[in-house]
Protein backbone atom coordinates (compact mmCIF):
# COMPACT_ATOMS: atom_id res chain seq x y z
CA UNK A 1 0.00 0.00 0.00
CA UNK A 2 1.21 3.48 -0.78
CA UNK A 3 1.48 6.00 2.05
CA UNK A 4 -1.68 7.71 0.81
CA UNK A 5 -3.59 4.43 0.82
CA UNK A 6 -2.32 3.68 4.32
CA UNK A 7 -3.49 7.12 5.45
CA UNK A 8 -6.94 6.45 3.99
CA UNK A 9 -7.09 3.07 5.74
CA UNK A 10 -6.03 4.70 9.03
CA UNK A 11 -8.62 7.48 8.74
CA UNK A 12 -11.31 4.95 7.80
CA UNK A 13 -10.62 2.88 10.89
CA UNK A 14 -10.27 5.86 13.22
CA UNK A 15 -13.46 7.54 11.98
CA UNK A 16 -15.30 4.22 12.30
CA UNK A 17 -14.10 3.92 15.90
CA UNK A 18 -15.12 7.48 16.75
CA UNK A 19 -18.52 7.02 15.13
CA UNK A 20 -18.97 3.82 17.12
CA UNK A 21 -18.63 5.44 20.53
CA UNK A 22 -20.44 8.65 19.61
CA UNK A 23 -23.37 6.66 18.18
CA UNK A 24 -23.84 5.01 21.58
CA UNK A 25 -23.01 8.11 23.65
CA UNK A 26 -25.61 7.10 26.25
CA UNK A 27 -23.38 4.11 27.03
CA UNK A 28 -19.96 5.64 26.45
CA UNK A 29 -19.99 9.35 27.34
CA UNK A 30 -22.89 9.87 29.72
CA UNK A 31 -22.19 7.20 32.41
CA UNK A 32 -18.60 8.30 33.16
CA UNK A 33 -19.76 11.91 33.36
CA UNK A 34 -22.44 10.99 35.91
CA UNK A 35 -20.10 8.73 37.90
CA UNK A 36 -17.36 11.35 38.16
CA UNK A 37 -19.90 14.07 38.98
CA UNK A 38 -21.02 11.89 41.90
CA UNK A 39 -17.39 11.62 43.04
CA UNK A 40 -17.19 15.43 42.94
CA UNK A 41 -20.35 15.73 45.01
CA UNK A 42 -19.48 13.04 47.56
CA UNK A 43 -15.72 13.36 47.96
CA UNK A 44 -15.37 17.01 47.07
CA UNK A 45 -18.43 18.72 48.47
CA UNK A 46 -19.70 16.43 51.25
CA UNK A 47 -16.61 14.66 52.65
CA UNK A 48 -13.89 16.97 51.32
CA UNK A 49 -14.36 19.88 53.76
CA UNK A 50 -14.02 17.45 56.68
CA UNK A 51 -10.72 16.09 55.30
CA UNK A 52 -9.15 19.54 55.14
CA UNK A 53 -6.26 20.48 52.85
CA UNK A 54 -4.01 18.07 51.01
CA UNK A 55 -0.62 19.08 49.60
CA UNK A 56 -1.67 22.67 50.25
CA UNK A 57 -4.94 22.53 48.29
CA UNK A 58 -8.57 21.97 49.24
CA UNK A 59 -9.52 18.32 48.91
CA UNK A 60 -11.75 19.18 45.94
CA UNK A 61 -8.87 20.90 44.14
CA UNK A 62 -6.61 17.96 44.94
CA UNK A 63 -8.98 15.25 43.81
CA UNK A 64 -10.05 16.83 40.48
CA UNK A 65 -6.87 15.93 38.52
CA UNK A 66 -7.04 12.36 39.83
CA UNK A 67 -10.68 11.97 38.87
CA UNK A 68 -10.04 13.36 35.37
CA UNK A 69 -7.25 10.79 34.97
CA UNK A 70 -9.51 8.05 36.34
CA UNK A 71 -12.03 8.86 33.61
CA UNK A 72 -9.35 9.03 30.90
CA UNK A 73 -7.78 5.72 31.94
CA UNK A 74 -10.97 3.70 32.20
CA UNK A 75 -12.48 5.08 29.00
CA UNK A 76 -9.38 4.73 26.83
CA UNK A 77 -8.95 1.14 27.97
CA UNK A 78 -12.65 0.32 27.83
CA UNK A 79 -13.14 1.72 24.35
CA UNK A 80 -10.43 -0.35 22.70
CA UNK A 81 -11.00 -3.55 24.64
CA UNK A 82 -14.74 -3.59 23.95
CA UNK A 83 -14.49 -2.49 20.32
CA UNK A 84 -11.66 -4.84 19.34
CA UNK A 85 -13.05 -7.82 21.23
CA UNK A 86 -16.54 -7.08 19.89
CA UNK A 87 -15.17 -7.15 16.34
CA UNK A 88 -13.31 -10.34 17.07
CA UNK A 89 -16.36 -11.96 18.65
CA UNK A 90 -18.72 -10.95 15.82
CA UNK A 91 -16.14 -11.86 13.18
CA UNK A 92 -16.01 -8.46 11.49
CA UNK A 93 -12.35 -8.04 12.49
CA UNK A 94 -11.86 -10.23 9.39
CA UNK A 95 -12.81 -7.22 7.25
CA UNK A 96 -9.54 -5.67 8.38
CA UNK A 97 -7.45 -8.82 8.47
CA UNK A 98 -8.20 -9.79 4.85
CA UNK A 99 -7.39 -6.26 3.64
CA UNK A 100 -3.86 -5.05 2.86
CA UNK A 101 -3.98 -2.65 5.84
CA UNK A 102 -0.64 -3.02 7.68
CA UNK A 103 -0.69 -4.07 11.34
CA UNK A 104 0.69 -0.76 12.58
CA UNK A 105 -2.24 1.04 10.93
CA UNK A 106 -4.71 -1.37 12.57
CA UNK A 107 -3.05 -0.74 15.92
CA UNK A 108 -2.89 3.04 15.42
CA UNK A 109 -6.52 3.25 14.29
CA UNK A 110 -7.85 1.44 17.36
CA UNK A 111 -5.51 3.32 19.71
CA UNK A 112 -6.48 6.72 18.29
CA UNK A 113 -10.13 5.73 18.68
CA UNK A 114 -9.46 4.96 22.34
CA UNK A 115 -7.47 8.15 22.83
CA UNK A 116 -10.28 10.21 21.31
CA UNK A 117 -12.84 8.71 23.67
CA UNK A 118 -10.52 9.05 26.67
CA UNK A 119 -9.85 12.71 25.89
CA UNK A 120 -13.51 13.43 25.13
CA UNK A 121 -14.61 12.00 28.48
CA UNK A 122 -11.68 13.77 30.18
CA UNK A 123 -12.82 17.06 28.65
CA UNK A 124 -16.43 16.50 29.77
CA UNK A 125 -15.28 15.68 33.30
CA UNK A 126 -13.04 18.76 33.33
CA UNK A 127 -16.02 20.92 32.32
CA UNK A 128 -18.10 19.32 35.09
CA UNK A 129 -15.38 19.98 37.65
CA UNK A 130 -15.70 23.71 36.95
CA UNK A 131 -19.10 23.58 38.67
CA UNK A 132 -17.33 22.53 41.87
CA UNK A 133 -13.95 24.28 41.83
CA UNK A 134 -11.72 26.62 39.82
CA UNK A 135 -8.91 25.23 37.72
CA UNK A 136 -5.70 27.15 37.12
CA UNK A 137 -3.49 25.15 34.83
CA UNK A 138 0.09 25.56 36.02
CA UNK A 139 1.92 23.71 33.24
CA UNK A 140 -0.23 23.45 30.13
CA UNK A 141 2.24 21.41 28.07
CA UNK A 142 2.80 18.86 30.84
CA UNK A 143 -0.97 18.54 31.39
CA UNK A 144 -1.72 17.85 27.72
CA UNK A 145 1.29 15.57 27.19
CA UNK A 146 0.52 13.45 30.25
CA UNK A 147 -3.15 13.01 29.44
CA UNK A 148 -2.41 12.03 25.82
CA UNK A 149 0.39 9.61 26.75
CA UNK A 150 -1.79 8.05 29.45
CA UNK A 151 -4.67 7.48 27.07
CA UNK A 152 -2.29 5.98 24.47
CA UNK A 153 -0.86 3.64 27.10
CA UNK A 154 -4.24 2.36 28.24
CA UNK A 155 -5.59 2.10 24.71
CA UNK A 156 -2.64 -0.17 23.87
CA UNK A 157 -3.29 -2.17 27.03
CA UNK A 158 -6.95 -2.48 26.04
CA UNK A 159 -6.04 -3.88 22.64
CA UNK A 160 -3.67 -6.43 24.17
CA UNK A 161 -6.38 -7.49 26.63
CA UNK A 162 -8.83 -7.86 23.71
CA UNK A 163 -6.39 -9.98 21.70
CA UNK A 164 -5.96 -12.44 24.56
CA UNK A 165 -9.65 -12.42 25.57
CA UNK A 166 -11.66 -15.46 24.53
CA UNK A 167 -14.98 -14.45 26.08
CA UNK A 168 -16.68 -11.43 27.59
CA UNK A 169 -15.53 -12.41 31.11
CA UNK A 170 -11.94 -12.01 29.97
CA UNK A 171 -12.47 -8.36 29.07
CA UNK A 172 -13.95 -7.51 32.48
CA UNK A 173 -11.33 -9.32 34.59
CA UNK A 174 -8.49 -6.89 33.88
CA UNK A 175 -10.53 -3.69 34.48
CA UNK A 176 -12.04 -5.12 37.67
CA UNK A 177 -9.08 -6.85 39.26
CA UNK A 178 -6.12 -4.90 37.86
CA UNK A 179 -7.11 -1.50 36.51
CA UNK A 180 -9.47 -0.42 39.29
CA UNK A 181 -7.12 -1.31 42.19
CA UNK A 182 -4.14 0.29 40.43
CA UNK A 183 -6.13 3.46 39.76
CA UNK A 184 -7.69 3.75 43.21
CA UNK A 185 -4.31 3.08 44.85
CA UNK A 186 -2.50 5.33 42.40
CA UNK A 187 -2.94 8.57 44.30
CA UNK A 188 -6.26 9.60 42.78
CA UNK A 189 -7.84 10.27 46.18
CA UNK A 190 -4.79 10.84 48.38
CA UNK A 191 -1.18 11.88 48.46
CA UNK A 192 1.17 8.91 48.90
CA UNK A 193 3.09 11.03 51.40
CA UNK A 194 0.27 10.13 53.82
CA UNK A 195 1.25 6.46 53.65
CA UNK A 196 3.81 4.71 55.86
CA UNK A 197 7.25 4.61 54.24
CA UNK A 198 6.97 0.93 53.25
CA UNK A 199 3.68 1.49 51.39
CA UNK A 200 5.07 4.63 49.77
CA UNK A 201 7.81 2.46 48.25
CA UNK A 202 5.28 -0.19 47.20
CA UNK A 203 3.18 2.55 45.59
CA UNK A 204 6.15 3.49 43.40
CA UNK A 205 5.65 0.18 41.58
CA UNK A 206 2.21 1.36 40.48
CA UNK A 207 2.48 3.04 37.04
CA UNK A 208 -0.81 4.90 37.55
CA UNK A 209 0.79 6.83 40.44
CA UNK A 210 3.22 8.45 37.98
CA UNK A 211 0.47 9.44 35.56
CA UNK A 212 -1.84 10.88 38.17
CA UNK A 213 0.94 12.83 39.86
CA UNK A 214 2.38 14.16 36.62
CA UNK A 215 -1.10 15.31 35.61
CA UNK A 216 -1.64 16.86 39.03
CA UNK A 217 1.67 18.64 38.59
CA UNK A 218 0.44 20.05 35.29
CA UNK A 219 -2.77 21.36 36.85
CA UNK A 220 -1.74 22.26 40.42
CA UNK A 221 2.04 22.39 40.28
CA UNK A 222 2.50 19.73 42.98
CA UNK A 223 3.49 16.09 42.67
CA UNK A 224 4.56 13.21 44.90
CA UNK A 225 7.07 12.04 42.30
CA UNK A 226 9.57 13.49 39.83
CA UNK A 227 7.75 14.57 36.66
CA UNK A 228 10.71 13.61 34.46
CA UNK A 229 10.57 10.10 35.88
CA UNK A 230 6.86 9.97 35.07
CA UNK A 231 7.50 10.85 31.41
CA UNK A 232 10.31 8.30 31.21
CA UNK A 233 8.07 5.61 32.69
CA UNK A 234 5.15 6.52 30.42
CA UNK A 235 7.31 6.49 27.28
CA UNK A 236 8.98 3.20 28.20
CA UNK A 237 5.73 1.41 28.98
CA UNK A 238 4.10 2.75 25.78
CA UNK A 239 7.06 1.53 23.70
CA UNK A 240 6.93 -1.89 25.39
CA UNK A 241 3.17 -2.25 24.90
CA UNK A 242 3.37 -1.04 21.29
CA UNK A 243 5.95 -3.65 20.30
CA UNK A 244 4.13 -6.37 22.21
CA UNK A 245 0.83 -5.48 20.49
CA UNK A 246 2.58 -5.46 17.09
CA UNK A 247 4.06 -8.86 17.87
CA UNK A 248 0.60 -10.21 18.70
CA UNK A 249 -0.94 -8.82 15.52
CA UNK A 250 1.93 -10.12 13.39
CA UNK A 251 1.58 -13.62 14.81
CA UNK A 252 -2.19 -13.44 14.61
CA UNK A 253 -2.60 -14.47 18.23
CA UNK A 254 -6.25 -15.54 18.66
CA UNK A 255 -6.99 -13.80 15.35
CA UNK A 256 -5.71 -16.20 12.70
CA UNK A 257 -5.93 -19.97 13.15
CA UNK B 1 -0.45 -6.62 -14.70
CA UNK B 2 0.93 -10.15 -14.16
CA UNK B 3 -1.58 -11.63 -16.63
CA UNK B 4 1.02 -14.29 -17.53
CA UNK B 5 0.69 -15.78 -14.06
CA UNK B 6 -2.12 -18.00 -12.86
CA UNK B 7 -4.82 -16.14 -10.96
CA UNK B 8 -4.08 -18.55 -8.14
CA UNK B 9 -1.13 -20.85 -7.80
CA UNK B 10 -0.91 -23.23 -4.84
CA UNK B 11 2.12 -25.47 -4.41
CA UNK B 12 2.58 -28.19 -1.79
CA UNK B 13 0.18 -26.53 0.64
CA UNK B 14 -0.16 -28.23 4.00
CA UNK B 15 -1.95 -27.20 7.15
CA UNK B 16 -1.79 -28.90 10.52
CA UNK B 17 -3.92 -27.28 13.22
CA UNK B 18 -2.69 -26.96 16.80
CA UNK B 19 -4.82 -29.94 17.84
CA UNK B 20 -2.86 -32.09 15.37
CA UNK B 21 -5.60 -32.29 12.72
CA UNK B 22 -4.00 -32.38 9.27
CA UNK B 23 -6.46 -30.30 7.22
CA UNK B 24 -4.36 -30.10 4.05
CA UNK B 25 -1.90 -32.74 2.90
CA UNK B 26 0.06 -31.14 0.08
CA UNK B 27 -2.39 -29.35 -2.19
CA UNK B 28 -1.26 -28.28 -5.67
CA UNK B 29 -3.70 -26.18 -7.64
CA UNK B 30 -3.55 -23.64 -10.46
CA UNK B 31 -6.51 -21.48 -11.47
CA UNK B 32 -6.04 -19.53 -14.67
CA UNK B 33 -7.12 -15.90 -15.17
CA UNK B 34 -10.74 -15.57 -16.28
CA UNK B 35 -11.64 -19.06 -15.10
CA UNK B 36 -14.83 -19.99 -13.30
CA UNK B 37 -13.60 -22.67 -10.95
CA UNK B 38 -15.40 -24.92 -8.46
CA UNK B 39 -13.79 -26.52 -5.46
CA UNK B 40 -15.95 -29.39 -4.33
CA UNK B 41 -15.65 -31.64 -1.34
CA UNK B 42 -17.54 -32.91 1.68
CA UNK B 43 -17.50 -31.03 4.98
CA UNK B 44 -14.05 -31.05 6.56
CA UNK B 45 -12.32 -31.81 3.24
CA UNK B 46 -10.20 -28.65 3.46
CA UNK B 47 -12.05 -26.18 1.20
CA UNK B 48 -12.47 -23.45 3.78
CA UNK B 49 -8.93 -23.97 5.04
CA UNK B 50 -7.59 -23.24 1.55
CA UNK B 51 -9.74 -20.10 1.33
CA UNK B 52 -8.63 -19.08 4.82
CA UNK B 53 -4.97 -19.39 3.84
CA UNK B 54 -5.45 -17.38 0.63
CA UNK B 55 -7.21 -14.62 2.57
CA UNK B 56 -4.60 -14.79 5.39
CA UNK B 57 -7.07 -15.77 8.10
CA UNK B 58 -5.43 -19.18 8.41
CA UNK B 59 -1.67 -19.66 8.68
CA UNK B 60 -0.30 -22.35 6.40
CA UNK B 61 2.15 -24.92 7.71
CA UNK B 62 4.19 -25.39 4.53
CA UNK B 63 3.88 -24.64 0.83
CA UNK B 64 3.33 -21.50 -1.17
CA UNK B 65 0.37 -19.50 -2.45
CA UNK B 66 0.59 -16.82 -5.13
CA UNK B 67 -2.19 -14.58 -6.47
CA UNK B 68 -1.47 -13.29 -9.97
CA UNK B 69 2.22 -13.97 -9.29
CA UNK B 70 2.26 -12.20 -5.90
CA UNK B 71 3.39 -14.51 -3.12
CA UNK B 72 1.11 -14.09 -0.08
CA UNK B 73 4.13 -14.14 2.24
CA UNK B 74 6.42 -11.79 0.36
CA UNK B 75 3.99 -9.43 -1.44
CA UNK B 76 0.98 -9.69 0.83
CA UNK B 77 -0.43 -6.18 0.18
CA UNK B 78 -0.40 -6.74 -3.59
CA UNK B 79 -1.78 -10.27 -3.26
CA UNK B 80 -4.57 -9.08 -0.96
CA UNK B 81 -5.55 -6.25 -3.30
CA UNK B 82 -6.26 -8.82 -6.00
CA UNK B 83 -8.47 -11.02 -3.84
CA UNK B 84 -12.06 -10.57 -2.70
CA UNK B 85 -13.47 -13.15 -0.31
CA UNK B 86 -17.09 -13.92 0.45
CA UNK B 87 -16.99 -16.08 3.58
CA UNK B 88 -19.50 -18.73 4.56
CA UNK B 89 -20.63 -17.00 7.77
CA UNK B 90 -22.01 -13.46 8.01
CA UNK B 91 -19.12 -11.49 9.45
CA UNK B 92 -20.10 -7.84 9.20
CA UNK B 93 -21.08 -5.54 12.03
CA UNK B 94 -24.80 -6.13 12.53
CA UNK B 95 -25.27 -2.59 13.87
CA UNK B 96 -23.74 -0.76 10.93
CA UNK B 97 -25.65 0.51 7.95
CA UNK B 98 -25.41 -1.37 4.66
CA UNK B 99 -23.79 1.54 2.81
CA UNK B 100 -21.25 2.17 5.59
CA UNK B 101 -20.16 -1.48 5.65
CA UNK B 102 -19.24 -1.39 1.96
CA UNK B 103 -17.63 2.07 2.06
CA UNK B 104 -15.58 1.19 5.15
CA UNK B 105 -14.27 -1.96 3.49
CA UNK B 106 -13.18 0.13 0.50
CA UNK B 107 -11.33 2.42 2.89
CA UNK B 108 -9.33 -0.52 4.25
CA UNK B 109 -8.07 -1.04 0.70
CA UNK B 110 -7.00 2.61 0.47
CA UNK B 111 -9.78 3.79 -1.85
CA UNK B 112 -10.56 7.52 -1.48
CA UNK B 113 -13.98 8.23 0.05
CA UNK B 114 -15.49 9.53 -3.21
CA UNK B 115 -14.43 6.46 -5.18
CA UNK B 116 -15.57 4.21 -2.33
CA UNK B 117 -19.03 5.77 -2.34
CA UNK B 118 -19.34 5.45 -6.13
CA UNK B 119 -18.30 1.79 -6.01
CA UNK B 120 -20.62 1.06 -3.08
CA UNK B 121 -23.54 2.52 -5.03
CA UNK B 122 -22.55 0.58 -8.16
CA UNK B 123 -22.45 -2.81 -6.43
CA UNK B 124 -25.38 -2.24 -4.10
CA UNK B 125 -27.50 -1.31 -7.12
CA UNK B 126 -26.31 -4.35 -9.09
CA UNK B 127 -27.15 -6.61 -6.18
CA UNK B 128 -30.56 -4.98 -5.59
CA UNK B 129 -29.59 -3.58 -2.20
CA UNK B 130 -29.51 0.14 -3.00
CA UNK B 131 -32.90 0.79 -1.41
CA UNK B 132 -31.56 -0.82 1.80
CA UNK B 133 -28.46 1.36 1.95
CA UNK B 134 -29.54 3.18 5.14
CA UNK B 135 -30.74 0.08 6.97
CA UNK B 136 -28.79 -1.53 9.77
CA UNK B 137 -27.46 -4.80 8.39
CA UNK B 138 -29.16 -6.89 11.08
CA UNK B 139 -32.51 -5.89 9.56
CA UNK B 140 -31.70 -7.59 6.24
CA UNK B 141 -33.00 -11.01 5.24
CA UNK B 142 -30.54 -13.90 4.90
CA UNK B 143 -30.37 -13.53 1.13
CA UNK B 144 -29.77 -9.79 1.38
CA UNK B 145 -26.98 -10.34 3.90
CA UNK B 146 -25.30 -12.74 1.49
CA UNK B 147 -25.57 -10.20 -1.32
CA UNK B 148 -24.14 -7.55 0.99
CA UNK B 149 -21.10 -9.74 1.57
CA UNK B 150 -20.64 -10.06 -2.19
CA UNK B 151 -20.89 -6.27 -2.64
CA UNK B 152 -18.35 -5.81 0.15
CA UNK B 153 -15.95 -8.32 -1.43
CA UNK B 154 -16.20 -6.59 -4.82
CA UNK B 155 -15.88 -2.98 -3.73
CA UNK B 156 -12.11 -2.89 -4.30
CA UNK B 157 -12.68 -4.64 -7.65
CA UNK B 158 -10.44 -7.67 -7.14
CA UNK B 159 -9.31 -9.73 -10.10
CA UNK B 160 -9.95 -12.93 -8.13
CA UNK B 161 -13.24 -13.45 -6.30
CA UNK B 162 -13.53 -16.40 -3.92
CA UNK B 163 -16.95 -17.42 -2.67
CA UNK B 164 -17.32 -19.97 0.11
CA UNK B 165 -20.74 -21.53 -0.42
CA UNK B 166 -22.34 -18.31 -1.65
CA UNK B 167 -25.83 -19.69 -2.14
CA UNK B 168 -26.11 -21.80 1.01
CA UNK B 169 -29.55 -21.29 2.50
CA UNK B 170 -30.89 -18.90 -0.14
CA UNK B 171 -34.08 -19.53 -2.09
CA UNK B 172 -34.09 -20.78 -5.67
CA UNK B 173 -35.01 -17.42 -7.20
CA UNK B 174 -32.20 -15.62 -5.44
CA UNK B 175 -29.78 -18.42 -6.23
CA UNK B 176 -30.56 -18.05 -9.92
CA UNK B 177 -30.12 -14.28 -9.79
CA UNK B 178 -26.78 -14.68 -8.00
CA UNK B 179 -25.68 -17.14 -10.68
CA UNK B 180 -26.62 -14.59 -13.30
CA UNK B 181 -24.60 -11.92 -11.51
CA UNK B 182 -21.55 -14.16 -11.09
CA UNK B 183 -21.65 -15.15 -14.77
CA UNK B 184 -21.78 -11.46 -15.66
CA UNK B 185 -18.74 -10.44 -13.62
CA UNK B 186 -16.85 -13.52 -14.83
CA UNK B 187 -17.55 -12.50 -18.43
CA UNK B 188 -16.17 -9.06 -17.55
CA UNK B 189 -12.86 -10.69 -16.58
CA UNK B 190 -13.07 -11.53 -12.88
CA UNK B 191 -11.69 -14.96 -12.07
CA UNK B 192 -14.10 -16.79 -9.77
CA UNK B 193 -13.51 -19.68 -7.42
CA UNK B 194 -16.44 -21.06 -5.52
CA UNK B 195 -17.02 -23.83 -3.10
CA UNK B 196 -20.49 -25.25 -2.99
CA UNK B 197 -22.56 -28.16 -1.79
CA UNK B 198 -25.01 -27.59 -4.64
CA UNK B 199 -23.37 -29.64 -7.32
CA UNK B 200 -25.90 -28.41 -9.85
CA UNK B 201 -24.40 -24.98 -9.20
CA UNK B 202 -20.89 -26.14 -10.06
CA UNK B 203 -22.12 -27.99 -13.16
CA UNK B 204 -24.09 -25.00 -14.34
CA UNK B 205 -21.55 -22.25 -13.64
CA UNK B 206 -18.03 -23.62 -13.66
CA UNK B 207 -15.71 -24.46 -16.50
CA UNK B 208 -13.27 -26.34 -14.25
CA UNK B 209 -13.85 -28.41 -11.16
CA UNK B 210 -11.45 -29.69 -8.54
CA UNK B 211 -12.55 -32.25 -5.98
CA UNK B 212 -10.86 -32.18 -2.61
CA UNK B 213 -11.19 -35.00 -0.15
CA UNK B 214 -9.47 -35.44 3.20
CA UNK B 215 -7.08 -32.58 2.51
CA UNK B 216 -5.94 -33.65 -0.95
CA UNK B 217 -7.06 -32.81 -4.47
CA UNK B 218 -8.38 -36.01 -6.05
CA UNK B 219 -9.63 -34.59 -9.38
CA UNK B 220 -8.91 -31.39 -11.28
CA UNK B 221 -10.24 -31.05 -14.81
CA UNK B 222 -12.81 -29.29 -16.96
CA UNK B 223 -16.44 -29.85 -16.07
CA UNK B 224 -16.95 -31.57 -19.43
CA UNK B 225 -14.02 -33.95 -18.88
CA UNK B 226 -15.27 -34.74 -15.42
CA UNK B 227 -18.80 -35.51 -16.59
CA UNK B 228 -17.40 -37.65 -19.40
CA UNK B 229 -16.12 -39.99 -16.70
CA UNK B 230 -19.67 -40.97 -15.89
CA UNK B 231 -20.06 -44.54 -17.11
CA UNK B 232 -23.82 -44.78 -16.57
CA UNK B 233 -26.85 -42.65 -15.85
CA UNK B 234 -30.25 -43.60 -14.50
CA UNK B 235 -33.35 -42.11 -16.16
CA UNK B 236 -36.89 -42.13 -14.83
CA UNK B 237 -39.56 -42.55 -17.51
CA UNK B 238 -43.23 -41.75 -16.86
CA UNK B 239 -45.92 -43.38 -18.99
CA UNK B 240 -49.44 -42.40 -19.96
CA UNK B 241 -51.01 -45.77 -19.25
CA UNK B 242 -50.54 -47.85 -16.13
CA UNK B 243 -47.85 -50.48 -16.45
CA UNK B 244 -48.77 -54.06 -15.63
CA UNK B 245 -45.25 -55.41 -16.13
CA UNK B 246 -41.74 -54.14 -16.46
CA UNK B 247 -41.06 -52.99 -20.08
CA UNK B 248 -38.68 -55.24 -22.05
CA UNK B 249 -35.68 -53.24 -23.31
CA UNK B 250 -32.85 -55.44 -24.62
CA UNK B 251 -29.43 -54.32 -23.38
CA UNK B 252 -30.85 -52.01 -20.70
CA UNK B 253 -31.41 -52.67 -17.02
CA UNK B 254 -35.01 -51.71 -16.27
CA UNK B 255 -36.89 -51.52 -12.98
CA UNK B 256 -40.55 -50.76 -12.36
CA UNK B 257 -40.88 -48.10 -9.66
CA UNK B 258 -44.58 -47.24 -9.85
CA UNK B 259 -47.78 -47.86 -11.72
CA UNK B 260 -46.87 -45.18 -14.29
CA UNK B 261 -43.07 -45.03 -14.10
CA UNK B 262 -39.94 -47.11 -14.43
CA UNK B 263 -36.18 -46.60 -14.26
CA UNK B 264 -33.75 -47.44 -16.99
CA UNK B 265 -29.94 -47.52 -16.74
CA UNK B 266 -28.23 -46.03 -19.80
CA UNK B 267 -24.57 -46.93 -19.97
CA UNK B 268 -21.81 -45.04 -21.72
CA UNK B 269 -22.12 -45.65 -25.50
CA UNK B 270 -25.84 -46.41 -25.35
CA UNK B 271 -28.35 -43.95 -26.80
CA UNK B 272 -31.63 -42.73 -25.39
CA UNK B 273 -33.06 -42.89 -28.93
CA UNK B 274 -32.88 -46.69 -28.88
CA UNK B 275 -35.32 -46.82 -25.98
CA UNK B 276 -38.30 -45.35 -27.77
CA UNK B 277 -38.74 -47.84 -30.65
CA UNK B 278 -39.22 -50.93 -28.42
CA UNK B 279 -41.40 -48.92 -26.03
CA UNK B 280 -43.65 -47.83 -28.90
CA UNK B 281 -43.81 -51.43 -30.16
CA UNK B 282 -44.98 -52.50 -26.68
CA UNK B 283 -47.67 -49.81 -26.80
CA UNK B 284 -46.11 -47.75 -24.07
CA UNK B 285 -46.50 -43.98 -24.52
CA UNK B 286 -43.89 -41.88 -22.74
CA UNK B 287 -45.09 -38.64 -21.15
CA UNK B 288 -41.84 -37.50 -19.55
CA UNK B 289 -38.22 -38.46 -19.05
CA UNK B 290 -35.79 -37.13 -16.43
CA UNK B 291 -32.35 -37.84 -15.04
CA UNK B 292 -32.79 -39.57 -11.70
CA UNK B 293 -29.98 -37.62 -10.00
CA UNK B 294 -27.71 -34.74 -10.76
CA UNK B 295 -24.98 -36.22 -12.92
CA UNK B 296 -22.17 -34.50 -11.10
CA UNK B 297 -23.61 -35.60 -7.81
CA UNK B 298 -23.34 -39.26 -8.82
CA UNK B 299 -19.79 -38.76 -9.96
CA UNK B 300 -18.90 -36.85 -6.81
CA UNK B 301 -20.19 -39.64 -4.61
CA UNK B 302 -18.17 -42.20 -6.49
CA UNK B 303 -15.01 -40.12 -6.16
CA UNK B 304 -14.97 -39.01 -2.55
CA UNK B 305 -14.42 -41.21 0.47
CA UNK B 306 -13.32 -44.17 -1.62
CA UNK B 307 -16.85 -44.79 -2.87
CA UNK B 308 -17.92 -47.27 -0.19
CA UNK B 309 -21.64 -47.47 0.53
CA UNK B 310 -21.37 -46.22 4.10
CA UNK B 311 -19.08 -43.40 3.10
CA UNK B 312 -21.37 -42.49 0.24
CA UNK B 313 -24.19 -42.16 2.74
CA UNK B 314 -22.04 -39.81 4.81
CA UNK B 315 -21.27 -37.71 1.77
CA UNK B 316 -24.96 -37.72 0.79
CA UNK B 317 -25.95 -36.47 4.23
CA UNK B 318 -23.43 -33.69 3.91
CA UNK B 319 -24.78 -32.78 0.52
CA UNK B 320 -28.26 -32.62 1.94
CA UNK B 321 -27.20 -30.12 4.61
Amino acid sequence: MSLREQWIAFMTLMVKEIRRFTRIWQQTLLPPAITIALYFVIFGTLIGPRIGSMSGFTYMEFVVPGLIMLAVITNSFGNVVSSFFGSKFAGNIEELLVSPTPNYIILSGYVLGGVTRGLTVGFIVTLLSLFFTKLHIQHFGVTIAVVILTSILFSLAGLINAVFAKNFDDISIIPTFVLTPLTYLGGVFYSVSLLPEFWQKVSLLNPVLYMVNAFRYGLLGVSDIEVGTAFLMLSSVIAGLFFFAMHLLKNGKNLRS
Amino acid sequence: MNSDFPALSIKGLTKAYDNGFQALKGVDLDVMPGDFFALLGPNGAGKSTIIGIISSLVRKTTGSVAVFGHDIDKDFPLAKKDVGVVPQEFNFNQFEKVFDIVVTQAGYYGLPRKVAEQRAEKYLRRLDLWDKQDQRSRMLSGGMKRRLMIARALVHEPRLLILDEPTAGVDIELRRSLWEFLREINEQGTTIILTTHYLEEAESLCRRIAIIDQGAITQNMTTRELLAQLDKEVFVIDTQEALTACPQLDGYAVELIGSHSFEVVVEKGQSLNDLFVPLTEQGIRVTSLRNKANRLEELFLSMVNGGSKQQEMTALKELAQ
